[in-house]
């Protein structure tokens, strides 16, 4: 167990719940290696841009340890590696709007922009959008379009795995105890050609998503060469169309329609927002139209 | 070692300041800036990142001060309104541009419009509509319908002139302290450390519930003041709006009737308060059978809500006049259809807040209200106490529509002053507001309307039944108010309606900014382009045929002399009407195969000013100080449409000064006499005549003193009143009067009460004494691929009979549009389920076309010079102009509001759905 820095005053704040004293703290470490060592020690609630923690706190319900990873060198940002790019954990969604990024990304900034508004996206992280695990992420379908990879990170190390492998059901992920996002990768293979991102919604801002498409689509001689569509809020995890991915290679870009049983691996429910049999006709459209928009813009 | 940064002070700037705050862990920078450090200028209306009220920006960036910790603002540089509009040479300009444009009505909101823009005007000086508009996406307000946020921000000249008197385009004279955000709102009048409220609620529709040992309980726990209950109301535990109808208790017994009726409150120190969770109080729920929709609350054995009122029907309104079945048996043509509208959330960005104390053993309420008469009276009455042991002292309004016209937290909080002799107060989360307070009625409509081959109405046949929730509340008003109104401004000789209110275990509905007529104007609207599509005749010519005229009778025989102006309406809109129609054609035919498709829709409206029937009267009094101060007693609520402007204007005139002259007072129950409520588009027309009279008697008064003419021009200056006449000039000796206790040598008040006449058994005789007529045009684009609607734009004729301020007006109309634009397209409360502001949708700056205003000007001989109400008017049509222009643009006849893009692609593709 690792003490708190001044413990008479950290007492003072112990609370009483059913006679037993909890531990109380909000823990704002600067480097990787103090925030893993907290998150090991002190299992402590996980934030960033906070936009997802607030709005999730029950009445009464204080959380008594926090994380926040705002402060932590080398979290935030974009860079370019050898294999590609790296997007920090605790990168905004207007970090990424302003990053100077090629085309293939253009979903993602798409996407960043609709998530709520300018206040949100100068808090709301990427890795906080996945860690949320929303069937209605608005990042998530881009991040898949993208072919990203999570790395994940511990006291005791650190491991990647596709992002397909990482969100795991609704509010659910592959994150183990201990563990935290700290990076995202695209590979460099990703980064060629041109997306979009399409989102439904019953308003024009601030509205959580009846369905999102984004797609990344390389042209060649008036073809598609390469294709990834992603599809959200239509199953509890965002979902890759693989079928249609393959079917369509080779098309002509102004050629493309789509068809019913590549749509059939959703499962999209009804609720205040859509019905789901809207929502399966209301994606091929969408589908349709992100795929001609991503090919007119590959750059 | 790890470090917490808990323990140690956390220290930012602010306004350019230094400050240093100890906060708990996780505490939001917008506790710590409200109740820490004296910020009530930064507004908290859903404490979700969903309004951007609270909006505040950190190292010049704009963020949501609810969503984030204060331990993140250590180091930063932390401005907030009060801050950019002293020190920012954007925010100083746009306070003035907002203030010109009448771009901040209630307030609450326009802090954090102001913080968004004033981030995007550091960044881009010039911005063009769509950075503007991303820019202030995320801050909602449902009072102006965003155009004149958008022409301030844009530096739009303003269409200002006079000097204040009416006709005149003033500022609102209230407003420069909403713009830094002085204005003290509910929740910003309680000194920080005020003991708090909890309220208990019940988790089910329906639930019986018990008690354990509250005493036990609260003795247990540190910081708990007192547990307050059913058993601690001296007076009667109920309160209600229409006298034969008050039936809602302040906290239920035994049996709660719907999700979110309070059953306890818990009263504690803030910081314990804001610790409890609502599981840890002691109570037991034992969920029972609930009838949440109207047609199971109708059926035969389903329970009763009130034991007294068989088959859940509260009441029943009915008008006739003529032979309705015979006239739609010899009609040539006749239309029909069900329609559907779901509960509609008032949305406004203030959550219910406010504090009472006991001062001198009276109790004192500082709370946002749209009527502080009412809520006095019905307090005193919960209270078991005369009602001059209660002072109402409204605090600013963040906005009502209606909703804030009900008792919610006054008697509460009252009680909880009682019980610990001390300070307490309470703000109503925005989970709680949505739970507990009232809604628009969902209503189910069946309506049947025939027409001769001329294009001549010939009965119509309405029913409708309304949910009226759990309460009473004004079911009983909208259940009187839509047979009156159904017809629709029209010629309708032979006509029956039918208005039901059936209890459900839902949130009591109430009075919503139009009381069931938006509902009702839906049915009869849509219908009557069914009329005009097959008759063939233009959907304008065919409401023009069919329009009221001045000695034309309405549907409860009321004969209006002079003053009916939906004519001048149809005829304003035309040239707008043929301008828009041709430019929808051309735009489809440049679509070819491509999913949009352009459609224009009309609509008409009208609405009864004042009481239906019922007595209404407003007083207004005003003094005159021995130092040639003018102060108005002013009662009538400003909760952002502009009263305390406008009742300022109408006495300035009538008493010869300017509006600006003038020192406003209240309102305050101790300090302003009864103007009566906000509601029923009435403080224009009644408080206003109030206003008249009163200013005019008060020159009479002064005229007498200096034997002037009548006519004499009357000048305030440097503290002596002036007249002067053909014969001179007179100075009226202030000096030389005796002043009363209040300071005042000269003092005149006066009352008006609209005549009406009560309605027979079939809903004939005289309901109001003046109506208020519009009518308006919407522009859709339908993407008939994806069922969306997108609104392009709006016109809108309206009759105000005198626009007093045309800039109110202007912002009425706009404000109004936003919420007929929400009803139509993209509003409905689903208890449990929508009870925040992101699963709950209001219209967002991006969702609000521009609106052409048209004002048209029929005097009515009632009204101050003139004037007619509007606060209702606004958004009557504008509903039914929406789903009227979605049908033209792609062929779908909607009949359920919200026309959702699931419903919409339903309704394309041939099926049901919902």
């Amino acid at each position: 167990m690792i003490l708190p820095a001044s413990t008479p005053v950290a007492s003072r704040r112990r609370t009483k719940t059913r006679g037993k004293a909890t531990p109380v703290g909000y823990f704002q470490p600067g480097s990787i290696r103090e925030a893993l060592d907290i998150l090991g020690a002190e299992r402590p609630r996980v934030v960033a841009g906070c936009t997802d923690f607030y709005p999730s706190q029950p009445m009464g319900g204080r959380t008594r340890t926090i994380l926040d990873l705002t402060r932590v060198d080398g979290l935030r940002g974009i860079s370019a590696t050898e294999d590609g790019w790296r997007i920090g954990a605790t990168t905004t969604w207007t970090d990424i709007d302003r990053a100077d990024l090629p085309p293939a990304f253009d979903a993602l900034k798409q996407a960043a922009r609709t998530v709520g508004a300018v206040q949100i996206q100068n808090a709301g992280t990427i890795a906080g959008n996945l860690c949320n695990a929303s069937p209605a992420a608005d990042g998530v379908p881009p991040l898949l379009a993208l072919d990203v990879v999570v790395e994940v990170a511990s006291a005791a190390g650190s491991r990647r795995m596709a992002l397909a492998d990482f969100i795991t059901g609704v509010r659910r992920t592959a994150l183990a105890p201990g563990e935290m996002v700290t990076a995202l990768h695209v590979p460099r293979a990703a980064g060629d050609g041109g997306s979009a991102f399409e989102k439904l919604g019953s308003r024009r801002h601030l509205v959580i998503s009846i369905a999102m498409v984004a797609a990344n689509v390389r042209v060649a001689d008036g073809r598609i060469a390469a294709l990834r569509v992603a599809v959200g809020a239509c199953s509890p995890v965002a979902m890759r169309m693989r079928e249609m991915e393959a079917a369509l290679a080779g098309a002509r870009v102004g050629e493309v329609t789509m068809r019913a049983e590549w749509f059939e691996g959703l499962s999209p429910l009804t609720d205040i927002r859509g019905t789901a049999e809207y929502r399966r006709e209301a994606v091929a459209a969408l589908c349709a139209r992100a795929i001609r928009r991503a090919a007119g813009r590959e750059g | 070692m790890l470090k917490r940064v808990n323990d140690t002070a956390i220290s930012f700037t602010l306004n350019g300041a230094a400050v240093a705050v100890e906060a708990v862990p996780g505490e939001r920078l917008s506790e710590a800036l409200r109740e820490r450090l004296g910020a009530r200028d930064v507004k908290i209306g859903c404490n979700a990142g969903d309004c951007g009220a609270c909006s505040v920006l950190v190292d010049g960036a704009p963020v949501c001060a609810c969503l984030m910790t204060v331990q993140q603002a250590a180091g930063a540089r932390v401005e907030t309104a009060a801050g950019l509009c002293a020190a920012d040479p954007h925010a100083i300009a746009l306070a003035e541009r907002f203030q010109d444009h009448g771009a901040a009505q209630c307030g609450f909101c326009t802090p954090g419009m102001v913080v968004a823009a004033t981030a995007l005007l550091r960044e881009t000086p010039a911005p063009d509509g769509d950075e503007i508009e991303a820019a202030l996406a995320g801050v909602l307000c449902r009072c102006t319908g965003y155009r004149a946020i958008l022409d301030a921000v844009a530096a739009v000249p303003a269409a200002l002139d006079g000097p204040g008197g009416v006709g005149d385009a003033i500022r609102r004279l209230d407003g420069a302290e909403k713009l830094t955000g002085a204005e003290r709102f509910g929740d910003d009048v309680a000194a920080p450390g005020t003991l708090a409220l909890r309220v208990i609620r019940c988790p089910h529709p329906r639930a019986a519930f018990s008690f354990g040992d509250l005493e036990t309980w609260r003795a247990g726990r540190d910081g708990i003041e007192a547990v307050l209950t059913a058993a601690d109301i001296e007076g009667e535990n109920r309160f209600g709006v229409i006298p034969q109808f008050v039936d809602q208790p302040v906290f239920a017994e035994g049996v709660a009737r719907f999700r979110g009726e309070a059953v306890a409150a818990v009263v504690g120190a803030p910081e314990v308060v804001a610790d409890l969770a609502p599981e840890a109080f002691p109570v037991t729920w034992e969920p029972l059978d609930a009838v949440t929709d109207v047609a199971p609350a109708k059926a035969e054995g389903a329970p009763l809500l009130h034991a007294d009122r068989g088959g859940n029907v509260m009441c029943e309104g009915f008008v006739t006049c003529g032979d309705a079945r015979g006239a739609l048996g010899r009609a040539d043509v006749v239309a029909e259809g069900a329609f559907e509208t779901g509960f509609v959330e008032h949305a406004y960005l203030e959550p219910e807040a406010g504090m009472a104390e006991v001062v001198d053993g009276r109790v004192v309420i500082h709370a946002c209200t749209q009527a502080p008469v009412m809520d006095r009276d019905s307090t005193a009455l919960v209270l078991g106490r005369p009602r001059e042991d209660v002072r109402i002292v409204p605090t600013g309004c963040g906005g009502g529509f209606g909703s804030k016209l009900d008792l919610s937290i006054q008697p509460i909080l009252a009680l909880g002053a009682l019980k610990t002799g001390r300070p307490v107060r309470l703000a109503l989360t925005r989970t709680e507001s949505m739970q507990s307070t009232t809604k628009r009625h969902p209503a189910a409509i069946r309506a049947r309307i025939g027409a001769t081959a001329d294009g001549r109405l010939c009965g119509m046949d309405f029913e409708g039944d309304f949910n009226t929730g759990a309460y009473a509340s004004w079911g009983p008003t909208v259940a009187n108010r839509v047979p009156v109104h159904a017809s629709g401004p029209y010629r309708v000789a032979d006509y029956t309606a039918r208005a039901r209110g059936v209890h459900t275990n839902c949130p009591p509905a109430g009075a919503f900014r139009g009381f069931g007529v938006p509902q009702s104007a839906i049915a009869q609207e849509v219908l009557f382009d069914d009329l005009a599509a097959a008759l063939g005749i233009d959907p304008l010519d065919f409401r023009h045929l069919n329009a009221l005229e001045d000695g034309v009778p309405t549907v409860c025989g009321q004969v209006f002399g002079q003053g009916v102006g939906i004519r001048a309406c149809l005829d304003a809109l035309r040239p707008a009407w043929e301008r828009e129609r041709a430019a929808a054609d051309a735009f489809n035919a440049a679509q070819g195969d491509g999913p949009l498709r352009r459609g224009v829709g009309i609509a008409s409206g009208w609405y009864g000013c004042g009481n239906t029937s019922l007595p209404n009267p407003s007083t207004i009094r005003a003094g005159l100080g021995a130092d040639g101060t003018i102060t108005l007693h002013q009662g009538a609520m400003d909760i952002g449409q502009g009263a305390n402007t406008v009742i300022a204007q109408i006495f300035a005139e009538a008493l010869g000064v300017t509006a600006g002259a003038l020192r406003l007072v209240g309102p305050d129950t101790d300090a302003t006499p009864d103007a009566g409520k906000t509601s029923a588009s009435r403080q224009t027309f009644v408080s206003g005549n109030a206003a008249r009279l009163c200013g005019e008697a008060l020159r009479a008064e002064l005229l007498r003193c200096v034997n002037a003419a009548p006519d004499a021009a009357l000048t305030v200056e440097g503290g002596a009143i002036r007249f002067s006449d053909a014969q001179g000039a007179y100075t009226v000796d202030l000096a030389a009067m005796p002043a009363s206790a209040e300071g005042y040598v000269l003092e005149a008040e006066a009352t008006y009460d609209p005549p009406t006449k009560p309605l027979d058994a079939n809903g004939q005789g005289v309901p109001y004494a003046q109506f208020g007529y519009a009518a308006q045009i919407a522009t859709v684009e339908v993407d008939t691929a994806l069922g969306t609607t997108r609104p392009v734009g709006f016109v809108a004729a309206h009759d105000v009979g005198r626009a007093i301020n045309p800039m109110l007006v202007k912002g009425q109309i706009e404000g109004g549009i936003a919420q007929g634009l929400g009803m139509a397209l993209m509003e409905e409360y689903v208890p449990g389920r929508t009870e925040n502001l992101h699963d709950y949708l209001i219209p967002t700056i991006g969702d609000m076309p521009p609106v052409e205003s048209l004002i048209v000007e029929v005097p009515d001989a009632h009204g101050p010079y003139g004037a007619k109400g509007l606060g209702e008017h606004v958004l009557i049509p504008t509903a039914p102009a929406i789903l009227n222009a979605i049908r033209h643009a792609c062929g779908a006849r909607m009949t359920r509001v919200p026309v959702t893009p699931s419903r919409l692609a339903a309704a394309l593709r041939g099926r049901g759905d919902d």
